[in-house]
């Protein structure tokens, strides 16, 4: 049974804010998807190897060559704020 | 006496120095201008691929025989996720279920006795970036020049039971992991960092008690010093009445105490899943087998064969194999017919000196096997006195030039001719009338200041064994 206390929970993990009553919302949401997924479980996979990945590909190399990355204007064309050619992001140990 | 033991494990961060970034073409050098060395893929820019960097899944196979590990033939990469400024991407790309490595055993002395402390596995991962923390401006910044730095994480069992074996164990790790040359091995530049899981149980049970982890341990001495504080902080909160909360604790060297993390965080849940954006890994066995043949004898084997096949003691082979250039430089100079024992003191005693007294590595000096065996061979012939074999070696690890050569420079050849010896040892006692009666009456100690006055009359060029003998023989014939 999904809670409304569990949606939250992982709401604060992925960063989501949620308002109000949308957390009861999604607890039922999410109740009806992993029921859904759970018709998977009738299923008999004793036999089959676990699927790790869905390309049927494998050992996909890169030589150990360097390259040039970015440069510093390029870096930092993106950042919201930088400083001392560093990214600069909210105070973060107390 | 208490009635609790400690038991630990360690978790050991390895930093590959390979010439890329483990999923990206970025340089992988320390240190450098803040966020000189990124690209889109190590930024976790969105539509950025990683692509694994080969050296580093053999460089991990490497690490993984070296510590007796079995090689998974089938190896996957995982998303740990968790939101931190240092991880760009939101998350590391680690491996869970199928590491490189599994299952190994390191062996080693500690207090006299032989201990084993299996390896639960070793995985491949990326490392994080830098935070530097800048009170003034209320803000954390970072450098993403380490962010995909590759790193291997050996994980052991909790197998040691006191600080002192937790320092045993990261030392024979750190010796065996450094002649691999996959890694500087260097703690202080974080290349190899060390966190400590640490929990106590009554004596005699077997269930282990609740852990807690330990990190910001930056040096041998930290790791030891944390943990013995640890372990006492809590049988103090046991036999308090109280219980040992599961945390991660920050070890404050300067303060010589654990503190907790007043992270920001949520408890770790870190939603492990496989990493869509990089295929699986298999190779056979004979790959790995061509792996394990590159590997260069290990320190622990090393020892044992100097020990066996040339008769060194314990000691003296423990010193040499603390670094491979000194024991290869050791089997030198006994191929160039060097007596083993004599080889490892000139090593272990004279050279090391120079070693640390110059802060270089043993190539740093012109050193050749071939000389030092001439310089030995010198002093134990009675040419050149002891010190002044020290005197010659300062002077050729520098030069390079020949033995011969630099005691004739010098002028150090002790004076071999009897007659003059004797006309020395004759001047000496007859203006020491007093020192002579005294050791006719018996007081055999005091030779030895006779032969400081003839050593001092033969500015040291004098071999003391000899102008010992000559006073004995004289005292007795004269």
């Amino acid at each position: 049974m999904i809670t409304a206390e569990t949606v939250n929970y992982i709401s604060s993990l992925a960063r989501l804010h949620l308002e109000g009553p949308e957390a009861v919302k999604l607890a039922g949401d999410l109740e009806a998807i992993l029921h859904y997924a759970a018709k998977l479980n009738a299923l008999d996979v004793a036999s089959v190897t676990p699927t790790s990945h869905v390309l049927n590909v494998e050992n996909v190399f890169r030589d150990d060559v360097p390259a040039p990355g970015l440069t510093p204007e390029q870096a930092f064309s993106f950042a919201i704020e930088s400083q001392d050619n560093a990214y600069k992001v909210p105070r973060i140990i107390e | 006496m208490s009635t609790f033991e400690t038991v630990i494990g360690l978790e050991v961060h390895l930093q590959l120095k390979t010439r890329t970034k483990i999923f990206c073409a970025c340089p992988n050098v320390f240190g450098g201008t803040p966020n000189s060395h990124v690209c889109p893929v190590c930024l976790g820019l969105p539509g950025s691929l990683p692509v694994l960097n080969r050296q580093v899944l053999f460089d991990g196979m490497k690490v993984g025989l070296a510590l007796g590990c079995r090689i998974n033939t089938f190896v996957k990469f995982d998303r740990k996720n968790y939101f931190y400024p240092d991880l760009p991407k939101g998350y590391q790309i680690t491996q869970f279920d199928f590491p490189i490595a599994q299952q190994g055993r390191i062996a080693f002395i500690s207090g006299g006795k032989k201990k084993h402390v299996g390896i639960t596995r070793a995985h491949i991962e990326e490392d994080a970036g830098k935070l530097v923390h800048d009170a003034a401006h209320q803000c954390s910044l970072a450098d993403y020049n380490r962010t995909g730095t590759p790193l291997i994480e050996i994980v052991s069992e909790p197998d040691m039971r006191s600080a002192q074996e937790a320092y045993d164990y990261l030392t024979a790790l750190k010796l065996t992991l450094s002649y691999l040359g996959v890694s500087d091995c260097d703690m202080e530049k974080g290349s190899l960092r060390c966190d400590a899981n640490v929990s106590i149980r009554p004596l005699g049970e077997d269930r282990l008690g609740t852990k807690t982890e330990l990190k910001n341990l930056n040096s041998f001495s930290a790791l030891k010093r944390a943990v013995e504080f640890e372990a006492g902080r809590h049988e103090g909160v046991i036999l308090g009445g109280g219980q040992i909360v599961q945390e991660t604790l920050l070890w404050d060297e300067a303060k010589g105490r654990t503190v907790s993390m007043r992270s920001k965080e949520n408890a770790h849940d870190y939603r492990y899943f496989p990493e869509p954006d990089l295929v699986p890994f298999t190779f056979d066995a004979a790959v790995i087998e061509d792996v394990r043949r590159t590997l260069p004898e290990l320190p622990a084997a090393k020892q044992a064969r100097l020990m066996t096949g040339h008769g060194l003691n314990d000691y003296d082979a423990s010193i040499l194999v603390q670094d491979p250039a000194l024991a290869d430089f050791f089997e030198a100079c006994v191929s160039a017919g060097a007596e083993p024992k004599k080889a490892a003191n000139w090593l272990n005693g004279p050279v090391m000196k120079e070693l640390n007294d110059r802060g270089c590595p043993l190539a740093g000096l012109k050193l050749t096997p071939a000389n030092l065996v001439k310089l030995a061979a010198r002093v134990e012939d009675g040419t050149i006195s002891n010190l002044a074999g020290k005197d010659v070696l300062a002077d050729i690890v520098v030069s390079g030039e020949d033995v011969d050569c630099v005691i004739a420079a010098k002028g150090l050849a002790q004076v071999s001719d009897d007659a003059m010896l004797v006309s020395v040892v004759d001047e000496v006692l007859a203006a020491n009338i007093k020192a002579v009666e005294e050791i006719r009456a018996g007081k055999a100690g005091v030779t030895g200041f006779l032969v400081g006055q003839a050593m001092k009359k033969m500015q040291g060029k004098a071999n003391p064994k000899k102008i010992n003998e000559i006073i004995a023989r004289r005292l007795t014939h004269g």
